[in-house]
This record gives structure tokens, C-alpha cells and sequence, in this order.
């Protein structure tokens, strides 16, 4: 661009100025696109990092479908969760068909012939392709107390009148495995969630007074810390769950074992919300909130902790599942929770000799939804944890 | 070096105290001890020469005295019944079930719990190191993502069932009997080659049972770890002034990602001895945990309680001893250590 001076002489220089009106922050301006992400907030932020991680979200839906059945256990499951069979004691799997004889029928099973093997005392179970028992959907079968509240019969699908319906086979008593596991998921999935919820109190607490205060308070819960995670953490269990008083109803000993799970478990939180705060605590932002005379717990509480807590609950997930093996370990051992009372655990109990793998292998399929959800609980906490940070 | 050393020892000591007293509380925890019930039981059958018995030994092992006297005789600062003997003085009390000190009952288990664990860490570090290393340097490869399936699976089978479903197959293919550590002739015999062999044949089962988890978890820190390192800038310039890649990730990433190996015995030994306790109920092997399983459940105390105790010392110490190798091989961390300091 040249300069030069107006024809009139009055000093003023000649320049184009458009008479458009002017927005100054046109420069700045982004596309909607842009815009909805800069302006998002943090816990948006996470939930789309978390979407992309395809098997987390995977994970996630599945152990949803899981929690819920917990919300519904006795109308999912075909039978009670203490009816008896003494006609089918030790029946396998009935396989479900959806053809007979090349024709259409709709989901349904043969029913089972019985005959006693005189030579060797084995049950021995045929199916008889002359029974064909459809399945019924929706119906009234075994009736049960929905949330040990009122009386009701509904079932998602209950055997054909006068046959079985043993998905997965029945166990010593005649009971059926599918539904006994269906009612074990309701035990086994809380047990994890109560026992991590005091795991996580304890965790927030001592690690949050041993990261803000320092001193010989963090010597202290160092300490603390060190100890507890020196002892072997099964026979530890083992032993707290022994010292359960014998008199306590199945109920109390159940929340006994949850209280015992989540109180040898904090440790690993503390350390990582201790490091956090240790970290956090020398932040500009803190250090504005106290020199305004906010109050310790204030700091922690509204400042330091949302920063973390995106990862403490990622960290809390990635630990659900060593709880529920806990449990899982310690029923199986007679030391956990006992009949009535029916977890995953409880159930392979019974599946504790070799005679159950050669004879009745169906006795170990409660092991499948406990490795499914520990995997599933793995993956998801990955997801969480790589989600907890969105902004890397 | 040596101030660490020194330091580390001290530390150990206030630790194992602390362990004890927390030990000595959780054994102490069910109401009324082995004796006492056996004297309601007695009484009731009106067994008067086994009560006095019971009386007697009740007296004689300090039962009748205050927790914190009882505490102090177990332990083996106060002078108890016979005098100073205790923990101590590796006297580990007496068993009452079994009407015999503890010594004599645990006898060669405690030397089989450690062969295990041992057995078992060894298993651990040579599988999980080539896989690691593998995994890491073919990332996202069909291998890769096999191994890792594979080890996430072996995290989330409880290892009790993967025990009964191995020797069951054991059983089948290679005749192996079933439970125990041993061939049944050899049970009670003294040591000979013919055992020791019957030993280690019997063995891998419960070492593999053991291991899986620890060495999944391993797998997966070696390979972050690993991967970490293999993308920083000295790899980079290394293979730029051309170094053979063997000879590259051997030199030079390899040795910086071993720390886990060093320091995971502090965090391994906890969980094999926690996974042989569990194992061994199911494997029934003459190891401490079904004896440590029925100790508790009968609340033969001093049993028990030597048992836990044995098993947090050897934890203790094989997490000292990680420390040390690992501050041996590591300056940062023995710097660190007095940094902070």
C-alpha cells in the first residue's frame, strides 16, 4: 500500500475506510462444529472420549443389562430360588430347539427320561424326542415375594405345564442352576458395589487428611497404609470373616463380608487421591482459595476434589472386580456367605470337588457371568480411566 | 546404599510389631477361644479327666489371662508359662486341636508353601517376560491382541475353578493323582530323588493355577511400560545412526522397563500366597492354606495366628528385598529416598 497525501491539503491522509459495520471479533469466530466443543463442559467432554473407546462402551451396556437384572431377578428367573425337583436331581442342560421333526414350533425342550444306572448308581437323564415342551412366555409359574414385598407369580418364561424347563441343568437338590444364578447376581453385584462405596469413603478420607495436612499425619496413614497391604490380602479376609459371630442371621453376614471387602481395600484409593491432592494442593487455584480464607474441608472438598474424581471413580470400578472374586473365593471356601443366602460363590460352592468336573460339569457355569462381568468391569474402568481425562 | 539398607531394616521391625498386634486382635475377634468351647462341650458330656485337661492346658497357655499378658506371652516378651518363649524365641505356641506345638503340626508345610510361592514367581517372570516384550514390539498385532485377551481372561477366571479344571484334565492325559504335591507311597517319607521328581511333576498344576493373574498383571505393566519407553528419543536416534533392532531394544528400553520385575515381588508375594491359599484348599495340598482355612474356622488360635504370621513375615520380606535390589539397580530411587528426606 502507498501513502500519499489528499488533493485538499489539510494533512489528513488518504486511506480506504469501508463503511461496512465491523465486528471485532470476527477473527475469533468458530464454526458451530468448534464451538459446541470448545464450550462443553468437562463431564461432556468425557462422555464423547468415552465413546470413542469401543469396547468400553460395549462393556458398559452389558453390565447395565446385568444391574438391571438385579432390579428383576425374580420375574427373569423361570423357577423359585428354592424350589425343588426330587424327580430331577442332577438333570444336565436341557438344549432348547426351536424345530421338531422339520415343522416349526417355536422355542421349546424335550423333556427328560430318568432311569437309574444300577450298575454304577448314575443318574442317567435321555431327552425323549416324543415330549415336546414349548416354552412359555409371560405366565404365571413358581410364586415368589417380588422384593420380599408382595406376592406375585409373573415370570419372562416358565416351562410348558407339567414339563422342566433346566437350561442349565439342576444340582444336588433338584433346583434349577439358571435361576439360582439369575437371584446370585443380585448378591454378587451388590456385594461389589457396597464393599467399594466404603472402600471409597475410607480411601477419600485418609487419603484427602493425608495429602492435605502432611506432617506426621501422611507418616501416619503411610504407615497404616504399608501395614495393611504387607498381609496376604485372602487369608486376611479369610481371618476377619471367620470372626463373624456364628449367631448373626445370613443377612447381617452379608453385610459383614461387604464391610470386611471394602474395609482392606481402601488403600490403593488413598494413595492415588493422596498423590492427587499432593499434587493439586500447589495449584494457583488452591492456593486463591485459601488466601481468601476458604476452610480446609472447603478447599478440599469444592477445589481439589472434582478435579479428581473423574479418576477416582475410574479407579473405583477397576477395583469392583477383585471384590467380587473376593467374594466369589471366600463363599467358595464356606467362609463367605452362606444358604440361604445365594451368590456366584455360594453356588460353586458346590462345585468344589473333582467328582463335579467329571460327573456334573453344568455345576460350574456360575463361574461364566463371573468372568464376564470382572472382564467386562476391566474394560469398562479402562475406558473410564482413559475418559477421566479429557482434555490430553 | 548402606543408610538405605540400615533405613529399610528399621522400618521392617515397627511394621512386623504392628502386624502382630493386628494379627493377634483378628484371631482374637470370635468370642470365647478353642479351649473354653472345648470345656462347654466337656462339661455338658461330663468328661471329667479331659475337662481338667483342658483346665490345665488352659492355664498353662495363658488363656486365663489378660489379652494384652496373653499378647506379650505369644509374642514373647513376657515371661509366660514356660518362661520367655514366644514368636521370638521361634517358639510358635501349641495347637490344641491337633494336641501338638505348632512346630511339629506345620512341620514341612511351611517349607512346601514356600517352595509354591517361590516356584510360582519364577513361573511368573519367565512367562510374562517374553510375552511382555513380544506384545510391546508388535503392538496391535493379532499376537498382541491375543495375549492380551489371553491374560485378561486369566485375570477374571477365579483361579480355584481353573485349578479343579486342570487336574481333572491332568488327571486324564497325564495320570497325574489327583491332589497333593506328591505321589501318595512318598507322603511322610524323607526327601529322596524319587520324591523330589513326584514333587515337581505334581507341581506345575498349582504354580500355574497360582501365577495366571500375577502374571497377566505383569504382562500388562511390561508391555506399557515398554511401549513408553520404545517411543522416546534415544530409540529413536539409536535406530537412526542404525543399531540392529535386537541388539536396541535389548541395550537400552528393555533395561529401564525391568523395575516392574524388581519391585512387583513386593506386590506378587501378597497375591500368590493369597492365591495358594485358596489353591491349596481345593488341590489339597499339604500347604498352609487348608490348615490356616480349618485353624480359623475352630479358632485354634496360636495355629492361626503363626500361620497369618508366617505369611505376612515372608510377605515383608520379599518386599524388602525388593526394595533393595530395586534401589541396588535403580539410583534414582535411593537418591529419591534421601531427596524427600
Amino acid at each position: 500500500m502507498t501513502l500519499r497525501t489528499t488533493s485538499g491539503g489539510d494533512g489528513k491522509l488518504d486511506h480506504y475506510v469501508s463503511g461496512e459495520p465491523f465486528d471485532p471479533y470476527s477473527v475469533e469466530s468458530m464454526t458451530s462444529e468448534q464451538e459446541r466443543y470448545y464450550m462443553a463442559s468437562q463431564w461432556q467432554m468425557m462422555w464423547w472420549k468415552f465413546c470413542r473407546h469401543r469396547l468400553a462402551v460395549i462393556s458398559g451396556a452389558i453390565l447395565a443389562v446385568f444391574y438391571f437384572s438385579i432390579l428383576i431377578s425374580e420375574f427373569l428367573a423361570p423357577y423359585h430360588l428354592h424350589s425343588r425337583d426330587a424327580q430331577h436331581i442332577f438333570a444336565p442342560p436341557q438344549s432348547l430347539h426351536l424345530f421338531h421333526k422339520g415343522e416349526f414350533v417355536g422355542p421349546f425342550v424335550y423333556g427328560l427320561d430318568y432311569r437309574l444306572n444300577m450298575e454304577n448308581l448314575k443318574r442317567e437323564y435321555t431327552p425323549n424326542p416324543d415330549k415336546v415342551q414349548p416354552i412359555r412366555f409371560f405366565c404365571s409359574g413358581d410364586s415368589y415375594k417380588f422384593w420380599g414385598l408382595f406376592e406375585a407369580s409373573a415370570h419372562l418364561f416358565c416351562p410348558a405345564e407339567g414339563g422342566t424347563l433346566y437350561l442349565l441343568g439342576t444340582d444336588r437338590l433338584g433346583r434349577d442352576m439358571l435361576s439360582r444364578i439369575v437371584y446370585g447376581t443380585r448378591i454378587s453385584l451388590t456385594v461389589g458395589l457396597i464393599g467399594i462405596s466404603i472402600s471409597f469413603l475410607l480411601g477419600l478420607f485418609f487419603g484427602g487428611v493425608s495429602g492435605y495436612f502432611g506432617g506426621w499425619w501422611d507418616t501416619l496413614t503411610q504407615r497404616l497404609i504399608e501395614i495393611i497391604r504387607s498381609f496376604p490380602e485372602l487369608p486376611l479376609w479369610m481371618a476377619l470373616s471367620a470372626a463373624l459371630p456364628v449367631t448373626w442371621s445370613p443377612t447381617l453376614i452379608y453385610f459383614g463380608i461387604t464391610v470386611i471387602l471394602g474395609l482392606i481395600d481402601w488403600t490403593g484409593l488413598a494413595r492415588a487421591v493422596r498423590g492427587k491432592i499432593l499434587s493439586l494442593r500447589e495449584e494457583d487455584f488452591a492456593t486463591a482459595a485459601q488466601l481468601m480464607g476458604a476452610s480446609s474441608s472447603r478447599i478440599i472438598g469444592r477445589h481439589l476434589m472434582p478435579s479428581f474424581m473423574s479418576h477416582l471413580i475410574a479407579s473405583a470400578t477397576l477395583s469392583i472386580p477383585s471384590m467380587i472374586l473376593g467374594e466369589t473365593a471366600l463363599s467358595f471356601l464356606g467362609l463367605g456367605l452362606r444358604p440361604p443366602i445365594t451368590s456366584w460363590g455360594v453356588l460353586l460352592n458346590e462345585a468344589q470337588n473333582i467328582n463335579v468336573v467329571a460327573l456334573y460339569p453344568w455345576l460350574m457355569l456360575p463361574v461364566v457371568p463371573v468372568i464376564i462381568v470382572v472382564l467386562t468391569l476391566n474394560f469398562f474402568g479402562d475406558g473410564l480411566r482413559d475418559a477421566a481425562d479429557p482434555y490430553r | 546404599m548402606f543408610t538405605y539398607f540400615i533405613h529399610r531394616v528399621l522400618i521392617m521391625i515397627p511394621t512386623l510389631l504392628a502386624i502382630s498386634v493386628l494379627i493377634f486382635i483378628i484371631i482374637q475377634l470370635p468370642p470365647g477361644d478353642y479351649l473354653s468351647n472345648q470345656i462347654l462341650e466337656l462339661k455338658s458330656q461330663g468328661d471329667t479327666a479331659a475337662l481338667a485337661k483342658a483346665e490345665f492346658l488352659r492355664h498353662q497357655y495363658g488363656l486365663d489371662r489378660p489379652l494384652i499378658e496373653q499378647y506379650a506371652i505369644w509374642l514373647g516378651v513376657w515371661s509366660g508359662p514356660n518362661g520367655f518363649s514366644g514368636l521370638l524365641q521361634g517358639d510358635l505356641g501349641y495347637s490344641f486341636e491337633f494336641d501338638l506345638p505348632v512346630t511339629e503340626v506345620v512341620g514341612d508345610r511351611l517349607l512346601l508353601s514356600f517352595i509354591v510361592s517361590f516356584a510360582t514367581i519364577i513361573f511368573t517372570w519367565v512367562v510374562s517376560f517374553p510375552i511382555g516384550v513380544y506384545s510391546a514390539t508388535h503392538q496391535y498385532s493379532i499376537g498382541d491382541h491375543s495375549l492380551t485377551f489371553l491374560g485378561f481372561i486369566g485375570l477374571a477366571t477365579p483361579n480355584f475353578l481353573l485349578a479343579l479344571v486342570l487336574i481333572y484334565f491332568a488327571n486324564i492325559t497325564f495320570g497325574t493323582s489327583i491332589g497333593g504335591l506328591m505321589d501318595p507311597q512318598y507322603l511322610d517319607q524323607p526327601w529322596s530323588w524319587g520324591k523330589f521328581v513326584s514333587v515337581l511333576e505334581h507341581l506345575w498344576i498349582p504354580v500355574i493355577v497360582i501365577g495366571t493373574s500375577g502374571t497377566a498383571g505383569m504382562i500388562r505393566r511390561l508391555r506399557a511400560n515398554l511401549l513408553d519407553e520404545l517411543q522416546k528419543q534415544y530409540v529413536v536416534t539409536g535406530r537412526a545412526k542404525g543399531l540392529p533392532p535386537l541388539r536396541l531394544l535389548i541395550k537400552y528400553p528393555l533395561r529401564v522397563s525391568l523395575n516392574p520385575f524388581i519391585s512387583d515381588i513386593g506386590n506378587l508375594l501378597p497375591q500368590v500366597i493369597s492365591g495358594a491359599a485358596i489353591v491349596s484348599v481345593v488341590l489339597s495340598l499339604p500347604t498352609t492354606g487348608p490348615m490356616l482355612v480349618h485353624a480359623l474356622q475352630s479358632q485354634d488360635q496360636y495355629l492361626a495366628g503363626s500361620f497369618l504370621m508366617f505369611l505376612s513375615f515372608l510377605t515383608v520380606i520379599g518386599m524388602f528385598l525388593s526394595d533393595v535390589a530395586l534401589a541396588g539397580l535403580d539410583p534414582r530411587i535411593r537418591l529419591g529416598e534421601q531427596a524427600v528426606r
